[in-house]
C-alpha cells in the first residue's frame, strides 16, 4: 500500500521567485527519509510539493516530475484534491480543526471521501487514534474539543487524522519543533511504527532526531540567500551521519556551518 | 541615579524628588499619563452607563404615563388613536410588523451577504475582491432615505412581476397570496431592508473569514478537501459567531429603520397573514409617521413603542450572545 516517491528535475517557484531548483531523488515505499538543512533552504518547500500544497501558496508553482509509483502527480489532468489523499501531510504546529471534537477530527478526511456507516466510521476511528497511540489518553473524551489536547497530543490527533484515510505516503513538516521532549519522544516512536505501513517523509531542524528516526537523510542548502535551495546530498542516514560524500554536509552537521 | 537625572539639572540637588519617588514606588506606578488615562476611560465607562440608565429612565416614566391611561391593551390591541377620550392603542401591528420585516430581510440578507463574503475571501482574484470590497463598504454609507426613495420609486412598481408568480405558485401557503393591491408590503419592505443591511453583514463576514487561521484551512486541504469543503470545515465554523455577530449588527438596523420603511410601506393597523398584501407597521415607522402631529399624551404613547421596539432589541441581541456562548468551548478563538 505504501507507494514509492521518484522525483526528477523538479524546481518550486514563488512567483518569479525560484526557491528550490532541480532536485532529483528516490524515496522508497516502507522508509523514512528525513531532511535538513539551514533555514530557508528549500526543504518545507519541497515537502510541500509532494502532495501539490505548494500551488495553494498564491504564485506557487512547480516545474518537473513527481513520480507516486508510475502516476506522476504534475500529469495533465491530475486532481490535485485527489493527490492529497493519497498523500498525508501532518504540520509544524498542531492543528486540529478547532471547532470540532476529537472523534469528528479524525473521522473529517473520511467524511470527505465518501459517507460511511456510522460503526465502520467509529472503527476507523478507533483504529487511526490506536495507530497513534492516542486512544488510551483520549478514548472517553471523543465528543471534547480536539482543541483542549495537549500540544502532543494534538500533533498525535493530527496524525491519526492523517492515516485515517489511509494514505499511500506521509509528510510531516517539522512535526515536533513546537513539542516538549517527552512529547517528541512519542512521536519518534510512532514514526517507527508508522513506516511499516507508510513511506515517510520528514523535514526536521533536529539532526538527532533525523538520526533516530529516518533510514535516508537528505540534506539541502542554499549558495546565498535569494538562490534557489538545492538538494546536496541524499544517503543512508549513518553513512550521512559517520561519512557523508560532500564537504558541506559534514561542516552542517558537525556545526560547522555558515 | 538615572531615574532623578531630570531634576538633578537643576541644582542644587534638592532631597524632595527622592521623596516623591518613595511615596510613588508606595503607591505603584502612578505616572500622570497613567492617572489622566485612568480618569478618562474610567469617567467614559460611568458616562455611558450614566447615559443607559437616563434612557432607560426616561423611556420607561414616560411610557408608564401612556400605559396607565390606556383603555385599551397596550400588548394585544389593532388600533392606535391617541388623541380620542379615552385613548386606545397597542402595539401588536407594530410588532409583528417589525419582526416579520425583520425576519424577511435577515432570510433574504445574511446567505447573500455571507455567499458575497466568501466570494470576496476565497474565490475572487485579488485585484477583483478589493474593488468589490470597497463598493461594498460605500453601500453602508448611503443614507437610509435615499434607499427609501429607490425603493419607493423603483422597486415597488418592479414588484408586481414577482408578487404574481409568488401567488401563482405559492399563494396556496397563505403566507404568499395576493389581491392585487400596490406591492408596499410587508415582503417588499423586506427585500429592502435586505439590501440596506447587506453591505455590513458582508464586511464583517468578510473580516471574519479573512481571519481564518491558514494552519485550518491547510489542514483540510491536506486531507484532500475541495475548496468549497475547506470552507465548509474550516472557515465557516471558525467564522460562525462573527457571522452571528453580524448578522445582529444588521439585524439592530432592519429593527430601527425608519425612513426607508415609512416610505415604501402604506401602513395599516391591520396584521395580514400574507407577507405580500399591503398594509402593517413597524414601530419605527409608526414613530416617524404619527409623531409630528402627536398631542403630549400620543408622544408618550409613541414612548411606550420605542420602549418595546429597545426591549426587543436587548432581547434579540441577549440571544445572540446565548448562541455563541453555548458553543464557545468550540470555538475558534481558542485554537
Amino acid at each position: 500500500m505504501a507507494k514509492r516517491i521518484d522525483v526528477s528535475g523538479l524546481s518550486a517557484y514563488y512567483g518569479s521567485f525560484r526557491a528550490i531548483e532541480d532536485i532529483s531523488m528516490t524515496v522508497e515505499p516502507r522508509s523514512v527519509t528525513a531532511f535538513i538543512g539551514p533555514s530557508g533552504c528549500g526543504k518545507s518547500t519541497f515537502l510541500r510539493t509532494l502532495n501539490r500544497m505548494h500551488e495553494v501558496t498564491p504564485g506557487g508553482r512547480v516545474d518537473g516530475k513527481v513520480m507516486l509509483d508510475d502516476e506522476n502527480l504534475y500529469g495533465a489532468g491530475v486532481d490535485p484534491v485527489a493527490v492529497r489523499r493519497e498523500v498525508g501531510m501532518v504540520f509544524q504546529r498542531p492543528n486540529p480543526f478547532p471547532t470540532m471534537s476529537v472523534y469528528d477530527n479524525v473521522a473529517a478526511g473520511l467524511r470527505l471521501n465518501g459517507s460511511y456507516k456510522k460503526s465502520e466510521l467509529s472503527d476507523v476511528v478507533e483504529k487511526s487514534l490506536k495507530g497513534a497511540n492516542l486512544w488510551n489518553e483520549v478514548k472517553d473524551r471523543l465528543n471534547k474539543p480536539g482543541s483542549g489536547l495537549s500540544g502532543g497530543q494534538q500533533q498525535r490527533l493530527c496524525i491519526a487524522r492523517a492515516i485515517a484515510v489511509e494514505p499511500k505516503v506521509l509528510l510531516m513538516d517539522e512535526p515536533c519543533s513546537a513539542l516538549d521532549p517527552i512529547s517528541t519522544l512519542a512521536i519518534e516512536d510512532l514514526i517507527g511504527e508508522l513506516k511499516e505501513r507508510f513511506t515517510i517523509v520528514i523535514v526536521t531542524h533536529n539532526m538527532q532526531q533525523a538520526a533516530r528516526v529516518s533510514d535516508k537523510t537528505a540534506f539541502f542548502n542554499l549558495a546565498a540567500v535569494g538562490q534557489p535551495g538545492k538538494l546536496i546530498e541524499i544517503d543512508d542516514t549513518e553513512r550521512i551521519f559517520s561519512n557523508p560524500s560532500v564537504q558541506a554536509t559534514e561542516d552542517y552537521i558537525s556545526g560547522r556551518f555558515g | 541615579m538615572d531615574i532623578t537625572t531630570k531634576n538633578a539639572d537643576t541644582p542644587p540637588p534638592a532631597p524632595q524628588p527622592t521623596q516623591v519617588e518613595q511615596k510613588r514606588a508606595a503607591r505603584g506606578a502612578t505616572r500622570p499619563g497613567d492617572r489622566i488615562f485612568l480618569g478618562l476611560s474610567r469617567g467614559s465607562g460611568i458616562l455611558l452607563l450614566a447615559i443607559m440608565a437616563a434612557i432607560a429612565i426616561f423611556l420607561t416614566y414616560r411610557a408608564t404615563l401612556a400605559i396607565s391611561k390606556d383603555d385599551g391593551n397596550f400588548l394585544t390591541t389593532f388600533e392606535w388613536n391617541t388623541n380620542v377620550t379615552p385613548p386606545k392603542f397597542g402595539i401588536a401591528v407594530l410588532a409583528f410588523g417589525t419582526i416579520v420585516s425583520s425576519i424577511v430581510a435577515m432570510v433574504i440578507a445574511v446567505p447573500v451577504a455571507v455567499a458575497i463574503a466568501l466570494f470576496l475571501t476565497h474565490y475572487a482574484p485579488r485585484k477583483l475582491s478589493g474593488p468589490i470590497a470597497y463598493v461594498i463598504d460605500l453601500l453602508a454609507a448611503v443614507p437610509s432615505i435615499v434607499y427609501g426613495l429607490w425603493g419607493a420609486l423603483i422597486l415597488v412598481p418592479n414588484m408586481n412581476g414577482l408578487f404574481g408568480w409568488l401567488n401563482d405558485y405559492l399563494g396556496w401557503t397563505g403566507v404568499f397570496s395576493w389581491e392585487e393591491g400596490a406591492p408596499r408590503s410587508m415582503l417588499t419592505v423586506g427585500i429592502l431592508l435586505a439590501i440596506m443591511i447587506l453591505p455590513v453583514i458582508t464586511n464583517v463576514s468578510r473580516e471574519v473569514f479573512r481571519q481564518t487561521p491558514r494552519m485550518n484551512e491547510e489542514a483540510a486541504l491536506a486531507l484532500g478537501a475541495t475548496r468549497w469543503e475547506v470552507i465548509r470545515m474550516s472557515v465557516l465554523p471558525f467564522g460562525r459567531s462573527g457571522v452571528i455577530s453580524a448578522s445582529m449588527l444588521g439585524l439592530g438596523r432592519a429593527l430601527g429603520e425608519t425612513m426607508a420603511v415609512a416610505t415604501v410601506l402604506s401602513p395599516s393597523f391591520l396584521i395580514e397573514t400574507s407577507l405580500l398584501d399591503p398594509g402593517g407597521g413597524t414601530f419605527a415607522q409608526n414613530i416617524a409617521a404619527k409623531f409630528g402631529e402627536a398631542n403630549e399624551f400620543g408622544r408618550d404613547a409613541l414612548i411606550a413603542s420605542g420602549l418595546v421596539l429597545f426591549v426587543i432589541t436587548l432581547v434579540v441581541n441577549g440571544a445572540a450572545r446565548a448562541i455563541i456562548a453555548r458553543r464557545a468551548e468550540y470555538s475558534g478563538a481558542n485554537a
